[in-house]
């Protein structure tokens, strides 16, 4: 450990202190914190005395079971059919609710299929939570790659010594100067499902063919719509990352590559791929946190909305904390979202290492 | 133009004034209504006269947006920083009393002997929170309208039935001229809902809570009249009656005025404007679906927070605020309901004026939210609850999974303090 960056950086050490300070104190400090209430029952305005929980806030969000329902049956032990033929079950919350399944208790059906004659549930503690844990992690699945990849070909086009530009560097990099509170607002208005932006311009240019789509309000469009907007807002930062990392490498490289008789695609296989190696990682390491804190558009554009199609693990974390003033709950899901990305960013530079 | 001249010129007045006047002492109060010009204006003006017409106090203001009002408050009081001065919504005045942020007002209740029930904030027994004005929600309609639909003009006495509504909806959805036959501002997935929405639950015989005991919702919002009320609300969606959550922000601003709607439920904040656009514009009292007709009631109060120092100088700008002259203010710009009679006879609209019939709604009509700390959790759940059903959701799953998570809530609260 004992290397130059410790020792003799008297220097360097002060002027990282006031940066080190503000990060102990705004992030390091309130981490502990939240691990230390999602250990407890804390409410947020509360006269009751906080009493620890143990394991318990960890168990409600994440408890998952399956239960089979077996079809109503008739005296004669045939299944009853209702007038459209559909087999009749019990409904979920008679087992739930009854003493003989204590397990069970406040547990909700979160998918289900047809096994044979039965249908099995998979009831879960915290429907919303699971199904928030889902759409997260489809959110960075898809904008992670869409994003990175977009950016790289923007970076690309604008790499190059042309009059004006500037301006298209400009152009692309303004939504990210925007704040995303405003651009989330400015989306609602060109989602609209009856005149919106969108809907009108697809309408005029298939000449009235397409009907009308209430992108924000079907379960089926809404996080498609939050995605592509996201990826349309932050595509800007990206591109500038990428454009950096194509300015490191060497003109010489490109000139032995001409000489060579390299085409377009193998200049860029062979030369500008190889040189981005420290940049692709940071683009996609920076994409998939981005992700998982995904909160403003929703907050704004679908309020996790419909039928919890935008449900969002930090939107969840704040909608209970702050909302629900149940900030034990959304401390446990800020440590089990932290747990999440950390893990992923392991794999990530694992995967990402040199050889 | 000239009063905003004038106005700058008094607060600038003021505060060159009160800087070297160390004699007085600070209060600090926070406003929900940022951005809200003429609720701004009124506020403005009653705190500088107040500051001008004794020696002892001065008041400062800091303005929130509505939306993030409740959070700034609950993030400020567990830093300890509240003001002297809330302005809390009724409904949640509870919680925040029974969290211990709010004191009982030092003023005897007597100053408030003639004010609406709805205005005065009382929990355990003890008033915490007075209000300058109250509001009411009501059908709005254009008379031509329903002259040409042949539609009765429902009255308090004989309001329409759920028959009735449902005919004049699909009147107005059938003769073609309206993109929606009513606006309920589905957007507005805050307060909005419940203070909106609730009513009609508790027209059909439901309701939020089960307000005899406050120690569980089983029945309530899950019984069969809330099932009832469940079917019905989501076949406004999917008859295509009116737009669901993602409607447009501006739909409770412009949506009617614009003719967009044949109907829309909306608030009295909203009637000066809408009055000011449509001539014919008519307030139509609450269906009755069968247990009375319901509006909400309880708007935005004053109380005083539990750790000010100064209680005594919070309740004398209280009392100054609650000046007949002030409350007519409110009313005048807003449109408000003013809380007291001798207020609502120095009005232009409540002497006898337009908007006399909301004063007689709220009397009439007007049903508190649920009186409970646990109020915050249960608006939040029946608010989605009712998005959830808009979209199509299972009726009795949800309104079952609703009470459930009220049901664990006040568990988990070891039963706010009722008794």
């Amino acid at each position: 450990m004992a290397s130059k960056l410790t020792l003799s950086n008297r220097a360097g050490w002060t002027f990282a202190l006031p940066g080190f300070a503000l990060i102990f104190t705004f992030i390091v400090l309130p981490f502990f914190f939240a691990i230390g209430l999602s250990l407890t029952n804390q409410r947020l305005l509360s006269p009751n005395p906080t009493q620890f929980v143990g394991l318990e806030n960890y168990q409600q969000l994440l408890g998952l079971a399956v239960v089979t329902l077996e079809p109503e049956r008739n005296d004669a032990g045939e299944m009853i059919r209702n007038a459209a033929g559909e087999i009749q079950y019990p409904r979920l919350r008679a087992i739930t609710r009854s003493d003989d399944y204590p397990q069970y208790r406040g547990m909700r059906e979160w998918f289900h299929w047809q096994s044979g004659e039965n249908v099995m549930i998979v009831i879960a503690s915290d429907v919303v939570f699971m199904k928030a844990l889902v759409n997260t992690f489809l959110f960075v699945l898809v904008v992670a790659p869409v994003q990175g990849s977009l950016a790289l070909m923007l970076a690309l086009l604008i790499n190059h010594k042309v009059k004006g530009i500037n301006l298209f560097r400009t152009i692309y990099f303004m939504p990210v100067v925007v704040s995303i509170v405003v651009v989330s607002l400015l989306w609602r208005f060109i989602y609209d499902g009856q005149n919106g932006l969108l809907n009108s311009i697809l309408q005029a240019l298939t000449f009235g063919l397409f009907q009308p789509v209430d992108w924000l309000g079907s379960p089926s469009t809404a996080l498609p719509a939050v995605m592509a907007m996201s990826i349309w807002q932050a595509v800007g930062f990206h591109m500038v990352i990428w454009l950096a990392g194509l300015q490191t490498i060497s003109p010489t490289l490109y000139e032995a590559a001409a000489i060579e008789g390299a085409s377009r695609w193998q200049t860029f296989r062979y030369v500008t791929w190889p040189g981005l190696r420290n940049t692709a990682v940071l683009v996609l390491v920076v994409i998939t946190m981005q992700g998982f804190a995904l909160f403003a558009q929703i907050d704004v554009m679908t309020n996790g909305g419909p039928l919890d199609s935008t449900q969002t693990l930090v939107f969840q974390a704040v909608e209970r904390g702050y909302g629900k003033q149940d900030i034990s709950g959304g401390s446990t899901i800020s440590v089990i979202l932290f747990a999440i990305v950390l893990a992923i960013s392991l794999i990530q530079r694992w995967l990402t290492r040199e050889r | 133009m000239k009063l905003t001249k004038h106005l700058t010129g008094v607060v600038i007045a003021s505060t060159c004034l009160c800087a070297p006047a160390l004699a007085q002492t600070r209060l600090t109060m926070w406003y929900h209504g940022a951005g809200n010009e003429v609720e701004s204006r009124i506020l403005n003006q009653i705190i500088s006269d107040f500051n001008t017409s004794q020696s002892d106090w001065t008041v400062t203001i800091e303005s929130f947006p509505e939306k993030s009002y409740n959070d700034s408050v609950a993030a400020a009081a567990l830093a300890g920083n509240l003001p002297d001065i809330l302005d809390v919504d009724g409904p949640v005045m509870p919680n925040w009393a029974w969290a211990g942020y709010l004191q009982p007002l030092p003023i005897d209740e007597s100053e408030f002997a003639d004010f609406l029930p709805g205005t005065k904030g009382v929990w355990d027994g003890k008033l915490y929170s007075v209000g300058l004005w109250d509001a009411a929600v009501a059908l709005f309609a254009r008379q031509s309208t329903l002259d040409e639909l042949g539609l009765r003009k429902p009255t308090l006495d004989k309001p329409w039935s759920r028959e009735e509504f449902t005919a004049a909806l699909d009147a107005a959805k059938a003769s073609g001229k309206y993109e929606f036959a009513l606006d309920l501002g589905m957007n507005d997935q805050a307060e909005w809902y419940s203070y909106a929405f609730s009513p009609f639950l508790q027209s059909f015989g439901g309701d939020i809570v089960d307000r005899s005991t406050y120690k569980t919702a089983e029945g309530a919002l899950n019984g069969e009249a809330a099932q009832a009320f469940g079917k019905w609300w989501q076949s406004l969606f999917s008859g295509g009656y009116a737009p669901g959550t993602s409607e447009d922000p501006a739909d409770q601003q412009t949506g009617f005025i614009g003719g967009k709607f044949a109907f829309q439920w909306n608030g009295n904040w909203r009637a000066v404007a809408t009055m000011e656009a449509v001539d014919d514009v008519v307030f139509l009292p609450a269906p009755d679906f069968g247990a009375g007709n319901k509006i909400g009631a309880g708007s935005w109060q004053f109380g005083v927070s539990a750790k000010s120092k100064h209680p005594e100088g919070a309740a004398e700008f209280i009392k100054f605020a609650a000046q007949d002259k002030y409350l007519a203010a409110f009313s005048d710009g807003i449109g408000l309901i003013p809380p007291t009679p001798s207020a609502a006879q120095m009005t232009k609209n409540y002497s006898g004026g337009p908007l006399a019939v909301f004063f007689d709604l709220s009397k009439a009509q007007a049903l508190v939210r649920p009186v409970t700390p646990g109020y915050v959790v249960q608006a939040k759940v029946f608010t989605k609850a009712l998005a959830d059903i808009a979209n199509g959701a299972d009726v009795a799953d949800t309104l079952d999974a609703a009470v459930d998570e009220i049901d664990a809530d006040i568990e988990s609260n070891s039963g706010y303090g009722h008794r």
